[in-house]
């Protein structure tokens, strides 16, 4: 989609093809001679890594589906039998449970690398505000499917998400009444749930098209952050980042593995191999790890609404970074200040987590770790609408190289390459 | 990252209270209790079994025990709806043979099927019940929730089938329960009447009488039954209960890893070959 098309149908039904519907030239162009960076490291490999988590879920999601029973009597018992009767189902629901795991582990591995090597940066605004979208996206999703094996957890989690909207002032209680179906979370909300959980991915895997299209109209980001001067600067996609990627994935695909086969229950809670009972509150109500910076955000805020808010904004603020960030130099390499202030911000997103792990009331070392969580959220807020703009205005950024060739191929290869 | 928390049962409430906050309809707590003395549950006992670990599996002698345990006594006042009498001659499970599992299905009544004449009780309206086979589920010692709270001091016995799951702490924390009576409170504890002390339960108070003794059970393989066999036992049997897949899904798992690390190792002598020139 970049630059001029090298197709080259050959067979008398390729030309056909190409005259009536291009896709050989679709995907010639972009997963074959498309022009990558010939710098990009591991930290790239996360979308496509991205994309087989949503085919596994997608995959493994359609069988469970297959098995199970959405309704309020039944759904736990069906999730019981699916582990214990169907053939392999134990596998089938391992995989897709942390799968959604590993999912947000890689949207926040390539967020945060999107984040350091300055990637929503102009001309990728768009790519930036489309890969937001997918992470709300997968929030939801994520929340319906953890509501579907209707344990404790799946029950009072739902009850606390859904119970946030009735913050809003006026009409809050009447939107939760219409959320749930009923009075309370029950058999409508279940029903609701499953039937948005099965709908989500695919406009998942809708929008994913258009995250791709969008990157393909620039090409890739890379970690200099300088943008591709000369063919040099590149390499074809195949086989240079098939390869690549194909090793990495199935590195990401062993780790995930072990979890799969040896501790496949690390990330979920005990509370949810109990049934849900809408009688008895579970001691501690708590989202499943990668919600948690959220969670402590919210509840560090005494007033619910404002709680709310914080959290929502919190959200809503990553899809205005391509214009809170005022430097001219994308990536963090050059920029010796905002580098360290995005380390601290990954510090900050972890400690929050840690909080929001945690009794409102904990303490560590004798600090009430609800401030822990008011200053880190204040962190967070300030670094990107006070940090972002102040420090791209009044930092001083390292040279640059001329080209992305010069940096990997030292300067014989670099000065070679005009005279190409 | 593992959510664990060991909040005593007061911050717990208070904490809950607070999330709820955040909800409209917070659900009220005993808010009078005032808790003089910390009775969080204490740290599980440590204590090994033989299905921990990347390559552990179940003591086939241990479940066997562990079952006799669960049939003899839990069995009593516990139901474990999830586990049918073909799960007992399964592979991977205590592995009695198919005539043992037969026999041991024969050997409860379950619920029949209406007759001939479509009746569902007999001259007498008691409910038909006919002896079980492989495909029944291990049937339930009371026949509802009211019903099992009202011969348990309005405590509901929860279901076995999964609990070694449902509780943080896993194995231990069961194994720390059964094996947890018989201790002096401390002083200014007092045990609620009609309780048992019990200081690795949530609040110490547990409805729960100690339910083994030694010799609760009489092990035809001659092993000595103390409380600490027993509990053992039983808990190697739950935890099959719950995981009744995990020796198939460790060995699975190995061969899984052996392929993908292999595969990886092809997929990287691929990667240098063609970045040979590249950089």
């Amino acid at each position: 989609m970049s630059g001029p098309s090298t197709y080259n149908p050959k067979t008398g039904f390729e030309k056909w093809l190409d005259q009536r519907l291009p896709l050989p030239r679709l995907m010639h162009d972009t997963m074959h001679t498309f022009p990558t960076p010939r710098n990009l490291n591991i930290w790239y490999t996360f979308g496509g890594i991205l994309t087989f988590c949503l085919g596994v879920q997608i995959v493994t999601g359609i069988v469970l589906a297959m098995h199970y029973v959405a309704n309020a009597g039944l759904a736990f018992d069906s999730v019981e039998s699916i582990m214990r009767d169907v053939n392999y189902g134990w596998l089938i629901r391992y995989i897709h449970s942390n799968g959604a795991s590993m999912f947000f582990l890689a949207v926040y591995i390539h967020m945060f690398r999107g984040l350091y090597y300055g990637s929503y940066k102009a001309p990728r605004e768009l790519i930036w505000i489309i890969g937001v979208l997918i992470y709300l996206l997968m929030m939801a999703t994520a929340f319906f499917g953890y509501v579907l094996p209707w344990g404790q957890m799946s029950f009072w989690g739902a009850t606390v998400i859904t119970n946030l909207f009735s913050a809003i002032p006026v009409v809050g209680q009447h939107i939760a009444t219409w959320l749930w179906g009923d009075f309370s979370v029950g058999d409508a909300t279940l029903n609701r749930f499953f039937s948005l959980h099965y709908l989500l991915p695919f406009i998942i895997a809708g929008v994913v098209g258009l995250h791709i299209w969008a990157l393909h109209v620039p090409g890739n980001n890379n970690p200099l952050g300088i943008d591709v001067k000369s063919p040099q600067d590149t390499v074809p996609f195949h086989p240079y980042y098939t390869v690549k990627d194909a090793f990495y994935l199935t590195l990401f695909v062993i780790f995930f593995a072990v979890f799969v086969f040896y501790a496949p229950n690390f990330f979920g809670n005990p509370d949810n191999y109990q049934p849900a009972n809408p009688l008895v509150t579970p001691p501690d109500i708590v989202p499943e790890w990668y919600l948690l910076p959220f969670y402590a955000m919210l509840r560090s805020i005494p007033n619910k609404l404002l709680g709310v808010i914080v959290m929502g904004g919190a959200i809503v603020t990553l899809a205005f970074i391509p214009w809170l960030d005022t430097s001219r130099v994308r990536s963090n390499r050059f920029r010796p200040l905002m580098k360290q202030f995005f380390w601290a911000f990954l510090v900050v997103c972890v400690i929050l987590g840690y909080c929001g792990s945690q009794s409102v009331d904990a303490a560590v070392a004798g600090i009430p770790l609800v401030w822990v969580a008011r200053i880190a959220s204040l962190y967070y807020y300030a670094f990107f609408w006070l940090i972002m703009p102040i420090v791209g205005l009044i930092e001083t950024p390292k040279k640059l190289p001329t080209s992305i060739a010069q940096s990997v191929l030292g300067e014989s290869a670099a000065a070679a390459s005009p005279a190409e | 990252m593992r959510l664990k928390t060991n909040s005593l049962a007061l911050t717990r409430i208070l904490a809950l209270t607070l999330a709820c906050g955040a909800i409209a309809s917070a659900p009220a707590f005993a808010a009078g209790e005032t808790a003089a003395i910390n009775t969080a549950r204490l740290e599980p006992k440590k204590v090994d079994f033989s299905f921990e670990g990347p390559f552990g599996t179940y003591d086939r002698a241990a479940l066997q025990r562990g079952f006799q345990v669960y049939k003899e006594v839990c069995a009593a006042c516990h139901s474990a709806q999830h586990l049918a009498f073909h799960n007992l001659m399964e592979p991977g499970g205590p592995e009695f043979t198919e005539a043992q599992a037969k026999a041991l299905a024969a050997s409860v009544k379950v619920p029949a099927e209406p007759n001939d004449k479509g009746e569902t009780t007999d001259d007498k309206g008691q409910p038909l019940t006919r002896p079980g086979i492989l495909a029944d589920h291990f049937p339930s010692p009371f026949p509802n929730e009211q019903a099992a709270r009202a011969n348990n001091s309005g405590a509901l016995p929860p279901d076995l089938s999964m609990v070694v799951k449902a509780r943080e702490g896993g194995p231990q924390y069961v194994y720390s329960i059964l094996t947890g009576f018989h201790q002096t409170p401390p002083k200014g504890f007092k045990v609620t009447e009609g309780k048992y002390y019990n200081p690795y339960f949530e609040g110490w108070n547990i409805t729960m009488p100690p339910p083994l003794n030694a010799n609760s059970v009489t092990y035809s393989d001659g092993t000595k039954a103390t409380v600490e066999q027993e509990a053992h036992d039983v808990v190697t049997f739950l935890a099959w209960a719950a995981e009744p897949k995990m020796e198939e899904r460790k060995r699975l798992g190995f061969g899984v890893l052996v392929f993908l690390v292999v595969f990886a190792g092809v997929l990287f002598a691929a990667y240098r070959r063609v970045w040979k020139d590249a950089h």
